[in-house]
Order: C-alpha cells, then structure tokens, then sequence
C-alpha cells in the first residue's frame, strides 16, 4: 500500500480527528487565557484569602501530572456528583492545567511593567481595576506574548491526552487507524506531521502577528 | 497610636496655606527619612527644594502623591490628605478616600512615566476621560489646548517611544495639567534630559509660573533655574529644612555652614 493509497483511506479519519484536535485546542485556550488571567492577578492580590487560593491552584496544576488531573476529572469527579462528558473533561483538564503555567506568565508580565506606570496611573487618580486595565496590562501582555507562543504549542501537544479518556482527537484516530491497520509507520507519522504543521505554520505564525500588532500599538514596530 | 487630636480637621480662613506638611514624619523600615518635618506652601506660591542626595527632598513630593506618612497629618486646599475625618476625629485615610484627596494634585516625574501604549494626545486624554469622566470631545480639546501650550501640538497622533527626553517630558506636564491641579509638583523633571534639551522644560515651567495661578513644589538640581523662577527655596539636609528664603536670601547670601558648603560644591561642580 503506498502512502498515497493509505491517505486516500485513512485521511478523512485523521482529518476528522485533527478537527477535534483543534476544537480541543481553541476551547482550552480560551480557558487556559482566563484562568491565568485570573489567578495571576489574584497571586499578586494583597488579600490574601485570594492570593492563597491562586498559591494552592498553581501548586497543585503545575506540581502534579496533565494525565493524572484529566483522569481526575473525568473519573473521579463523577464520585462527587460532578459529572463532564468526556470532550468537556478534556479540555478543561488541559485547560486548567496549562491556565497554571499562565497564571505565572500574566504575574510575571505584570511585575516587569515599570513601577513609574504605576505611579504615573496613581497620579491621575486612576481606580486600581482602571490602573490594571487600561495601563497596566496591555503593557504586561506585550511583556508575556513571547512566553504564551511556547505556552500554546506546549497546550496544543497537550491535548493528544484527552485520547486516553477516548475523546476522538488525532491522537485517538490515529490509534484507532493503527490497531487496524498495523501501518504504525504511516499512521503516526502522518500525526506528527499534522501536529507540528498546526504549531509551526499556525500557532507561531499567529502569535509573531499578534506581537507585531502590539508593538504597533507601542509605536515601536 | 499617636495623638491627632491636636491636628485641626481642615484648615479654613484666608491665611490657610494650599499644602502643609504638618509636623510629618515618613520612614521606610528603620530609615528615617523625613522627622518632624513642617512646611507650608501658600496658594499661588513656587517653591523649590534643593539639597543632596539622600536628603529626603524628592520624598516630600511622594508623600504628597504616592506614598503614607508615619506621624503627623498634610492638608491640601485645607482638607487632610494623610488622615480622614470620622466622627469628629481623624484617622489614618482609607485607600480610597487617599486617591480621592489626591485629586487637586498632579505629578511629573524624572523619567516622565509616560504610558507607552498611547499616543501624546491619549495620554493627556486618559485621566479627563477615565477619572474625571468627560466626554472624549471635550477631554480632546482640553488636551489639545495643553499640547498647544507645550509645543506639542504637532507630534500628539506620536507615540513616546518616538519622542525626545524633552518632548515626553512636556507631554507629561500637559497630561498632569489636564486633570485640572491645584497643585504642580514637579520631582527633578530635568535630571534625565541631555543639557541642550532642559531649555525646553524649562521654559513650560517658567510659562505655568508666570501665567498661572498654580501652587507648586519643585525639586531640583538646576540650582540657575530654581533661583529665577522660585518665590522660595527651601535647602534640605538630613531630613529636614536647614534653611530656606528667598532666591536672593539663600543663593545670595546663605547663613548656614552646610547651606554655603552645599552651594560652593554645586558651583564648583559648574
């Protein structure tokens, strides 16, 4: 069977699955940009009622394995009552996992913003939310696009674990391909391609995009 | 717990000074910086501090603007600043009331701390718009008025980043005056400009004192500008006033060792 022939068969599975892949991905980004929004704000919080909560969150997602928290998630919560059908289990373990690394890239950012921003902002009475949000941030995001380009490709590599909890991303279609056609070679070779395109020629591209547009905005492109 | 009671809870009449610093101290840790310090700074009133550095001067501006005082209460345009009133009494002032009574006052600092993601004209737009809540229009034309006054009108669609020293700095006394203060503070805004820029700082300085009614404290080292435009000058040494005057009085004719000693070296140093 030539290579040609095995993706004229198998391609529209692993098409499909790659589909899945990337709603995986879109949807545990978007998760993964709150939380660290959220919780790195909160660790810099001087409550510290929040700033222990977003301590013990960080400790705990960063400390312990991605495969563990989504076997959690998906088996062990419904002992609790808290049942997520498997899709929603998967991204929101590598969601909230990859949230944690994030949470110390948005602290990070923050803390890199000069303290004249912040006592310039002080100056003209600005309320602390309004200092956060219109001064503060879009500088502390210019500081932490770069970190959060490897943080995607390490979340995109991520999501080939929800296969395990049988959602059907590449990952497990390329399994699923490979158990039937013992084409092991072809099969996650052809993964591994689709895997390092969508970081290579998506996500990097999009994210040197988005840097250039807010250096723009900085007036230093 | 120290004993306010001796305070007043605002200063009223016609002789109630715009800013006093009334028996004030500040500490950072262990470090005494400011010890019983006083001053009073009338409405209207240019006063400059000069001293060397590790004096405590710039730190008489930051506990005005930015930072908490240990003992003692400021007033500005006679109501307390430090301290709010609760029930007849006064008491340390919450974070919120603190930026509130900040208001009336506006800050230029050495390194102009403009905001690096707005152009000159938003910058001068953000505290009208954001704080005090004027429609954009009009935030708009008081910032182009203020960037008129500055010389610059021409560069307010630029960003910082493709400004001079000078020209950021110009642009941030445009953006403190948009707010509309009562009180200017200027802390060294000339201190990290190359020499033939100054001028340019200067000189919107000089216009404010001459063509407005605006109380304000400078710090210094430009000891020939100071000596122009000041209506006092006040030598910091170790925390508090060694002496102050008039321009003539302390440049001219100096009473204190350390003031004659500090003004010899400034000199000597060209």
């Amino acid at each position: 069977m030539s290579y040609t022939e095995f993706l004229a068969e198998h391609g529209p599975r692993l098409l499909d699955g790659t589909l899945v892949t990337a709603a995986q991905f879109f949807l545990a980004t978007a998760l993964a940009i709150a939380v660290a929004l959220v919780m790195g704000l909160m660790k810099l919080s001087d409550n510290w009622l929040l700033k222990g909560v977003s301590v013990v969150y960080i400790e705990i997602f960063r400390g312990t394995s991605l495969l563990v928290q989504l076997y959690w998630i998906f088996f062990v919560l419904p002992l609790f009552g808290v049942t997520l059908e498997k899709f929603t289990a998967g991204f929101v373990a590598v969601g909230m996992n990859l949230g944690a690394y994030g949470a110390e890239l948005v602290r990070g950012g923050i803390l890199a913003v000069p303290k004249g921003q912040w006592e310039a902002a002080y100056s003209l009475s600005m309320s602390p939310a309004r200092r956060m949000w219109r001064i503060i941030l879009p500088q502390a995001l210019l500081n932490m696009l770069p970190a959060w380009g490897n943080l995607l490709i390490e979340l995109l590599k991520g999501t080939a674990l929800v296969a395990l909890i049988s959602v059907a991303d590449l990952m497990f279609e390329a399994r699923q391909v490979n158990s039937a056609t013992y084409l092991s070679a072809q099969t996650f070779g052809t993964a591994l391609i689709i895997y390092y395109v969508f970081s290579r020629f998506l996500i990097t591209p999009f994210m040197r995009w988005l840097e250039l547009v807010m250096r723009r905005k900085m007036g230093r492109a | 717990m120290e004993d306010l009671s001796r305070f007043p809870l605002r200063l009223e009449g016609p002789d109630a000074p715009m800013v006093r610093f009334d028996h004030v101290t500040k500490r950072y840790g262990d470090l005494v910086v400011l010890e019983d310090f006083c001053l009073d700074v009338a409405e209207g009133e240019m006063v400059t501090v000069i001293g060397p550095s590790g004096s405590g001067k710039t730190t008489v501006l930051r506990i005005l603007m930015l930072e908490r005082i240990q003992e003692g209460v400021i007033y500005v345009d006679g109501a307390p600043i430090s301290h709010m009133e609760k029930k007849g009494r006064l008491v340390p002032a919450s974070e919120r009331y603190l930026r509130r009574a900040r208001e009336p006052i506006g800050m230029c600092f050495q390194h102009f701390n403009l905001f690096p993601h707005m152009t000159a004209i938003q910058n001068c737009m953000e505290g009208p718009v954001q704080v005090l809540g004027l429609s954009r229009q009009d935030a708009r034309e008081r910032a182009e008025e203020l960037l008129e006054m500055v010389g610059m009108i021409e560069k307010k669609d630029e960003h910082p980043s493709r400004l001079s020293g000078g020209q950021q700095q110009r642009v941030a006394i445009a953006r403190a005056l948009a707010m509309r203060p009562k009180v200017m503070l200027f802390d060294e805004v000339t201190s990290a400009l190359d020499p033939e820029v100054i001028g340019e700082v200067t000189e919107v300085i000089r216009k404010l004192v001459h063509e407005h009614r605006l109380t304000m404290l400078m710090v210094t080292h430009q000891m020939g500008f100071a000596a122009d435009i000041s209506d006092r000058v006040c030598f910091f040494y170790g925390g508090r006033i060694e002496e102050q005057g008039t321009p003539e009085e302390l440049f001219g004719n100096p009473q204190k060792e350390r003031t004659q000693q500090f003004l010899s070296a400034v000199k000597s140093a060209g």
